[in-house]
């Protein structure tokens, strides 16, 4: 029993999916991200038993790619996160009356599956297509089922894809330097390439590219907040909560152990491009006046943490950051699950249209604010478990940084807070707003129990990741 | 499980259930029952202090309860674990006890409320965060109940919701509490990276067995404990959110704003006594930002005329005599004044609900007069409170504040002079309170005058216990006896037990403080007696009373310094840099499709053309190489 049997089942699940027809769809579709996620639990226990739940074939023999998958307990838990969120998100989305049911489920699978493959890869041109291939449905989920005029959205949309395309083909490049050098793409020969000084800055700098607009890091971040609000919301959904997490990852997995000694290099700086985008974003979020944009620039905070927490090459900041990634995937779930549950009764996302919501919806309001708390990382949930030890990592780097990075429990209180109470205080508002239904209030609660459960106790997590974060961290510090 | 760790956990998990039971099914019940679930639960864990008080009692060394690991950072291990010592059960038996008072308090003072099962939830919430905050055994654990209690308070500021004025000043108070807990968080890096450990215990030993300590950096973790502690206990610059605060419910300002959670900043100071005894600089900075504190919070207490304001005011001005006392060492002086204080300020805050729930909402006192007659119960106890936060032999505050002004005058007259000052400004303005609401005519309307009433039991019963303790309080640590300091000597590593005696000196300045505190009153009889002053309105101000009425500008200041920037740089960013950024990516794209445009207009099939071209490069290249070498 290997890992590639998650994929079949996401694969399999698109088809079955799409062929079940629209009635149907919804229900096919969560009963096999269900098994996805109940499979990658057993596989889980397998790996945790030590057995090999690798997959490895040879592929194409020339050029010389192989379909490898490998597992360790970094990537295992992002495809948990990834199984786990794909089936959350799709069970919130069972209140939309999507046109074309069969179609939009059936690209979530299919992104999922493509998402799992990036994390599983091990051949850098098999997580080259994969990683291109996660573009593929999100793109089209956008553009068809997205909100807002047409035409503005196809620009929005188009922008996307060929700004984050473009970023990848440098990638591409690389890639292939890279095979004509040593004629592999297998991540344990990557690892071991010799590289020039020339060479090994092109390469930093070409995956650099591909990862700072998937992240995004500013300023590349330009795409983000138009897609996230154009996009349906179970497409900002998958954006945010799973897919910006593929850049995260790749910087761990590829870049700074191919490239370590230009990594290791400009620290100061990509820390302090990462503390830039905390800030700004922080800054901009404070006066967005469309509540999914704000939670764009929100998100774009978080993630400049989390790239800071990777870049500064500790321990603490990896292993911060990686429980960063997962906290902030379902925090952000949640949050634009809240964002959907406006708008579904109020056909608005506009902050100043909304407010004196609480007074209307009890249940709604609570589960909002833990969310918002969740997200200001109140210490108890999971968000401050990542953001804690990340800020921690900064302090050992340069107490100024952390000071700086740990403006972010300032500002973002303040942004947060002064959208809650924009959206939700206040006099009541004249038009009525029905509480949560049960899958939504469904998905809310799972969620809170997550953040809650492993704000107290991360300690599985934690093991899990650990002992890759050390090796990959060895790699860096060891080779070459 | 030993019994203690059972008593802790009951401890910790009593006001957990209250809050969970009323938050899921507070709807289902009546709200006595909501209420008296509230109450009970806080008065369970009460009971568990007080076996505690008695176990620790026995057991100078403290109880360390280890539940499980947490988490980890670096070789840092960090325990979910509580520590049970002198320190901890003082704090706990104050904050239960006088927690289950102003829980029974509410009971009849939120009883119109709709949403009164919410109230008790937040309320058991807020106490459970608070025993997190005395009990952890390491800074962490103390940081989920610093952050938690501020939550509460930001629930409870808010509690109705419908009024964006209070939404505000709930926020405002959230924000600048989380000003302070960056301080505090960067703090807790710097002793995390010292010392490799956040466990009290362990960073103890470490720093007495020391040889050698960094004190430049421990003394930039001190400093960044005590901004920490600015923030949550309202000090200079940090204070602006108290007065605010009191937007909330009566209750949650005697409880929160007064008693128990503007104390933390004291008690993390003293439990991490032993860092800041190593830096005299950073204890200089807490005894002068403490004095500052208490004298400018007083004068600006002198001129208000919200009976809330006043009382929030002069917390932060109590608080501030307590930080002075923190940066003289004094920590146990401190902690005594944290005691008493708590007594007499919840009953000043429990009595002022009173008289605000007799006129159905009315706060500002120039529209009150002459309630002694119809609320005797609520002025009696008011009284005697104000006596003792005046200063007035021999009530606790005259024991408690004489000591900190002892300890000041020896340690630096300066700050004595301030200190005392702002004890006579403390009488004034308390009696400047008293007079305008008990005394002469009452000044409502008719309306309100036919309906005045004393409140019923369950508001007066708490506040003649609170009087009784306001009155007794000094009891705990009267000279001579000492008990206070010698109960804490195993946890404050220098109490000063040499200076017990009384000497000249000492009864010199506590005559100087008493009549300090009879001019302060004398001067607002012969101006709201006497004269029958009625302060003015609020327009017709002039001169530096109107800058005390406005606070000394300083919300404004902060709004136009810091709020409006940040502001206007994110409008900034939002309408130009994004467009700026976003405009440059398409620049890349367009620059494409205007080269193609050109490029392709290259390509006409113009043989002359490409071999004109073709010419110049060869040329170019030949020229090049034979340049090159």
């Amino acid at each position: 029993m290997n890992v590639t049997l998650i994929l079949i089942v996401l694969l399999v699940g698109a088809i079955v999916t799409y062929l079940s027809g629209n009635k149907l769809a919804s229900k096919v579709s969560l009963f096999f991200g269900i098994i996805s996620f109940g499979l990658t639990i057993y596989l889980l226990q397998l790996f945790n038993q030590g057995q090999n739940i690798a997959f490895y074939s040879k592929w194409i023999t020339n050029p010389n790619i192989n379909f490898v998958l490998s597992v360790d307990g970094f990537s295992i838990a992002m495809v948990l996160l990834t199984t786990s969120l794909t089936s959350l998100i799709i069970f919130s989305s069972f209140d939309n009356n999507f046109k074309n049911a069969k179609a939009i489920y059936s690209l979530i699978l299919l992104m999922a599956f493509a998402m799992v493959g990036t994390f599983l890869a091990a051949d850098g041109l098999l997580y080259y297509i994969f990683w291109e291939l996660a573009l593929i449905p999100i793109y089209f989920i956008a553009l068809i089922w997205g909100n807002g005029d047409a035409d503005e959205r196809r620009k929005a949309v188009a922008k996307f894809f060929i700004y984050t395309f473009a970023g990848s083909l440098f990638m591409l490049v690389a890639f292939v330097y890279m095979y004509n050098k040593i004629g592999s793409l297998l991540i344990s020969e990557l690892y071991a390439i010799k590289l020039s000084s020339t060479e090994e800055y092109l390469i930093f700098g070409a995956f650099f590219l591909a990862y700072a607009i998937k992240i995004p890091l500013i300023p590349f971040h330009t795409w983000q907040a138009n897609v996230y609000q154009k996009a349906p919301t179970v497409g900002t959904m998958l954006l945010s909560g799973i897919m910006l997490k593929m850049g995260l990852y790749s910087v761990i997995r590829w870049q700074m152990p191919i490239t370590p000694n230009v990594s290791k290099y400009f620290v100061q700086t990509i820390v302090g491009l990462g503390i830039a985008g905390v800030i700004y974003g922080s800054i901009v979020a404070l006066r967005q006046k469309n509540l999914k944009k704000l939670l764009a620039y929100s998100s774009l905070a978080h993630v400049g943490l989390i790239a800071a927490g990777i870049y500064s090459l500790t321990l603490d900041g990896l292993r911060g950051a990686v429980l960063q990634m997962i906290a902030h995937g379902f925090v952000v779930v949640g949050l634009f699950l809240a964002a959907e549950v406006i708008e579904r009764r109020y056909q608005t996302n506009t902050v100043s249209d909304l407010g004196g919501i609480r007074a209307q919806s009890p249940k709604f309001s609570s589960m909002f604010m833990i969310l918002v708390l969740a997200s200001v990382a109140l210490p108890s949930t999971f968000n401050f478990i990542g953001e804690f030890t990340v800020l921690y990592s900064l302090a050992q780097v340069n107490i100024g940084l952390a000071i700086l990075g740990g403006t972010t429990i300032i500002l973002g209180a303040y942004y947060m807070l002064k959208m809650y109470q924009n959206v939700m205080l206040g006099k009541t508002n004249d038009k009525p707003f029905a509480d949560v239904t049960f899958t939504e209030g469904t998905t809310f609660i799972i969620i809170i129990i997550v953040l809650i459960f492993f704000g107290l106790y991360p300690k599985p997590i934690f093991d899990l990741i650990s002992p890759s974060i050390i090796s990959t961290l060895d790699i860096i510090n060891n080779t070459k | 499980m030993d019994t203690n760790t059972i008593i802790t956990l009951l401890l910790l998990l009593a006001p957990l259930a209250g809050f969970l039971i009323n938050v899921f099914f507070g709807k289902q019940f009546s709200k006595n029952v909501s209420g008296a679930i509230g109450t009970l639960t806080v008065f369970s864990s009460f009971v568990c202090s007080c076996i505690l008080f008695s176990n620790v009692s026995a057991n100078p060394k403290g109880i360390t309860i280890t539940l499980f690991e947490w988490f980890q950072v670096s070789n840092v291990t960090i325990d979910f674990a509580f520590l049970i010592d002198q320190l901890s059960v003082l704090w706990l038996l104050f904050v239960t006890g006088i927690g289950s008072l102003i829980h029974l308090y509410s009971i009849s003072y939120m009883h119109e409320d709709d949403n009164m099962h919410k109230f008790f939830a937040y309320l058991n919430l807020f106490v459970f965060f608070m025993i997190t905050l005395v009990t952890g055994s390491n800074l962490l654990v103390l940081f989920i109940g610093w952050e938690g209690v501020g939550l509460c308070s930001y629930l409870l500021i808010g509690f109705w919701y419908n009024n964006q004025d209070y939404n505000d000043a709930a926020k405002k108070a959230f924000i600048m509490n989380r000003i302070g807990d960056l301080g505090l968080l960067i703090g807790i890096f710097i002793l995390g990276i010292l010392f490799q450990s956040l466990d009290y215990t362990t960073i103890k030993t470490a720093v007495i067995s020391a040889q050698e300590l960094d004190l430049q950096w421990i003394s930039i973790a001190a400093f960044c404990l005590f901004i920490g502690a600015c923030g949550k206990s309202a000090q200079i610059p940090l204070y602006t959110w108290l007065p605010d605060a009191m937007a909330g419910p009566t209750p949650v300002s005697a409880l929160i704003h007064a008693a128990t959670m503007v104390t933390a900043g004291i008690y993390l100071v003293t439990r991490l006594n032993f860092i800041f005894d190593l830096v005299p600089n950073v204890q200089l900075i807490v005894a002068v930002v403490g004095a500052v504190t208490a004298f400018i919070a007083a004068t600006i207490g002198l001129v208000q005329n919200d009976i809330k304001k006043v009382l929030a005011y002069s917390t932060v001005s109590q608080l501030g005599l307590m930080f002075m006392a923190l940066g003289f060492g004094a920590y146990e002086v401190a902690v005594f004044h944290v005691i008493t204080h708590a007594f007499f300020k919840a009953c000043l805050f429990l009595g002022s609900g009173s008289v605000i729930h007799a006129l159905h909402g009315e706060q500002d006192m120039r529209k009150m007069g002459g309630l002694k007659k119809s609320m005797p119960i609520t002025f009696v106890t008011m009284l005697i409170s104000s006596l003792a936060i005046a200063g007035i032999f021999p009530l606790s505050g005259f024991w408690s504040k004489d000591e900190i002004l002892m300890v000041a005058f020896h340690a630096n007259p300066i700050l004595w002079v301030v200190g005392s000052i702002a004890s006579v400004m403390t009488a004034f303005y308390m009696f400047r309170l008293m007079y305008l609401t008990f005394f002469k005519d009452f000044r409502g309307t008719e309306q309100q005058k036919n309906h005045l009433h004393e409140s019923p039991a369950l508001i007066t019963i708490p506040l003649i216990v609170l009087a009784i303790l306001a009155f007794f309080g000094g009891l705990l640590n009267l000279p001579g006896s000492h008990w206070l300091n010698h109960f804490l000597e195993p946890i404050i590593t220098k109490v000063k037990t040499e200076s017990h005696g009384l000497g000249q000196t000492e009864y010199m300045l506590m005559g100087i403080a008493t009549v300090g505190a009879l001019v302060g009153i004398g001067l607002a009889y012969n101006k709201y007696i006497k004269q029958n002053e009625i302060p003015d309105t609020d327009t017709s101000l002039v001169g530096f009373s109107k800058v005390l009425y406005n606070k000394y500008y300083v919300d404004e200041f902060y709004m136009t310094a810091i709020v409006n920037p940040i502001n206007r740089l994110s409008k900034l960013f939002r309408d130009h840099i994004e467009r700026y950024l976003s405009f440059a990516v398409f620049g890349l794209g367009k620059t494409a499709i205007l080269l193609g445009t050109y490029g392709r207009k290259l390509q006409n099939g113009n043989i002359g053309l490409y071999l004109f071209v073709f010419v110049l490069g060869f040329c170019a290249i030949m020229s090049y190489l034979f340049l090159a070498q």
